[in-house]
């Protein structure tokens, strides 16, 4: 059952469950339809349609954020940052290249979604080495802190929001140092 | 994130031109300008690339995730966490609407519903405005909740799954267990800042605890947003039919109904033995 990983940094754990983990959610959903007495073809087919609007509905988002990543890295900035900032960031486990990311993700989903995008399909780093993973953590494991508090503050006009930023971004920080410790965990 | 974009296009453009005229640094035979003007069409040619290359993901993943709510996924998983919810907000009544509407967004956001998410998320801190005696200031109930909202409680990372896929991962759910970690982490964390925090924080507004009284903006609100809470309590809302909202109304009663403490706490267990600790991941 072992699968042999050519990655480095491949993970026990991911040869072992992870491979079982797309298949079992497809098959486990379809059963749970069925189960549930759902049409389970037409609804897929109904659910799926979305899906190519989805990804069409992002190409501007992602087209203004990659062209301006790209820019800032051919423009040799980046690896300026990256010079400067690494040696600090590094030693708590967040490489520079994951730090635009980081600083990203509250303010901006899809502008996130975008630097993701950029950053692991970069042929230098790659969805699995370990800044591949830890800036898939970050976008899976927080939110556009930013713009849900608009949104629902904004909902009922409130305006005092007392304690709740302070909260909020103090969560947005737990939530990167978690990252970083599960991937270190993970990847070590 | 107008800023941010000018910014960094703006810096990229300074620092490669002053590295053109100032002869810096060259790298082969490109000059800086040259690779920063071929970086933009690359760029763009790539983000579309890219969208086109997910389309494929993204689509099974939606269909599937149809499949699920169809069957009813969203109920299970509001009746999981009911008995939770109704512990951290003291101040909410038990069967007040808001509790609810709290149980639903959270659920659709731990099973990346983001779009059915906003809806009930809108709903719920209407509802919660209607137990707060000090309009325009945030209750505690508010502050928690929308701390826990923006530290996100993902379950399943779809989009990330899916981008991660498209890019030739080996193993595009493999984030899942660090997902999940960072995810709980983040969400203890906000739910104890929150907490603390509220000590130090300005008095909160009384809470109210007759029946609110109708109040315009909520009322118009109410028309456009997620409404229908008729099937909950009836008499006090008599806005309600004006906005018989069949599909919500009957999500909403059926999230007034929960599981047992003991089968949350399981479930919480299961998904805590899938991330990996460190003993069983030792090289």
């Amino acid at each position: 059952m072992l699968r042999d990983h050519n990655h480095p940094l491949a993970i026990i754990y991911g040869t072992v469950i992870s491979p079982w983990i797309i298949p079992g959610l497809v098959a486990g959903f379809l059963a749970y339809g069925m189960i549930r007495g759902v049409r389970v073809y037409e609804v897929f087919v109904e659910g799926a349609k979305e899906g190519f609007y989805v990804a069409v509905k992002i190409i501007p988002y992602l087209v203004a954020i990659l062209v301006a990543v790209g820019m800032f890295r051919a423009s040799g900035a980046l690896e300026a940052m990256v010079g400067m900032l690494g040696p600090v960031t590094g030693k708590i486990g967040l490489p520079a290249e994951a730090l635009p990311m980081a600083l990203l993700r509250p303010l901006s989903g899809s502008g996130a979604y975008g630097v993701l995008a950029s950053i692991i399909n970069d042929p230098a780093v790659g969805p699995d080495s370990y800044i591949g993973y830890l800036v898939s953590t970050f976008q899976g494991s927080t939110e556009t802190t930013f713009y849900v508090l608009a949104v629902y503050f904004g909902a009922v006009q409130v305006r005092r929001v007392r304690h709740t930023m302070a909260a909020a971004l103090t969560a947005d920080l737990a939530g990167i140092m978690f990252a970083v410790l599960a991937c270190t965990l993970l990847l070590a | 994130m107008n800023v941010i974009f000018f910014a960094i296009v703006m810096i990229a453009f300074l620092f490669a031109a002053v590295r053109q005229l100032l002869g810096g640094p060259q790298t082969g035979d490109t000059m800086p300008i040259e690779a920063l003007s071929r970086s933009v069409v690359d760029s763009a040619a790539g983000a579309v690339e890219l969208a086109i290359g997910l389309i494929g993901v993204m689509t099974l993943f939606l269909g599937l995730m149809k499949v699920a709510e169809k069957g009813g996924l969203l109920n299970v998983m509001s009746r999981l966490l009911r008995p939770v919810m109704v512990r951290l907000f003291p101040d909410v009544p038990a069967d007040h609407p808001a509790m609810g509407a709290m149980i639903l967004n959270m659920s659709a956001n731990a099973l990346g519903l983001g779009n059915a998410a906003t809806p009930f998320g809108i709903r719920a801190m209407q509802e919660l405005d209607k137990l707060n005696s000090e309009k325009g200031t945030a209750t505690n109930a508010m502050a928690l909740f929308l701390a826990i909202n923006t530290s996100s409680i993902t379950l399943l990372p779809t989009g990330v799954i899916a981008l991660r896929a498209s890019a030739g991962s080996g193993d595009p759910a493999g984030i899942l267990p660090t997902t999940l970690f960072a995810t709980l982490g983040s969400t203890l964390v906000a739910i104890a800042a929150t907490k603390l925090y509220q000590r130090f924080s300005s008095p909160a507004p009384a809470v109210l605890t007759g029946t609110p009284a109708a109040d315009p903006t909520t009322e118009t609100a109410e028309r456009t947003g997620a409404g229908g809470e008729h099937d909950l309590n009836q008499n006090s809302d008599p806005d309600s039919d004006q906005n018989p909202d069949h599909e919500y109304a009957h999500m909403l009663a059926s999230a007034s109904a929960g599981y047992p403490g003991w089968v949350s706490l399981l479930v919480l267990c299961c998904v805590i033995t899938i991330i990996p600790w460190p003993s069983s991941t030792a090289p």
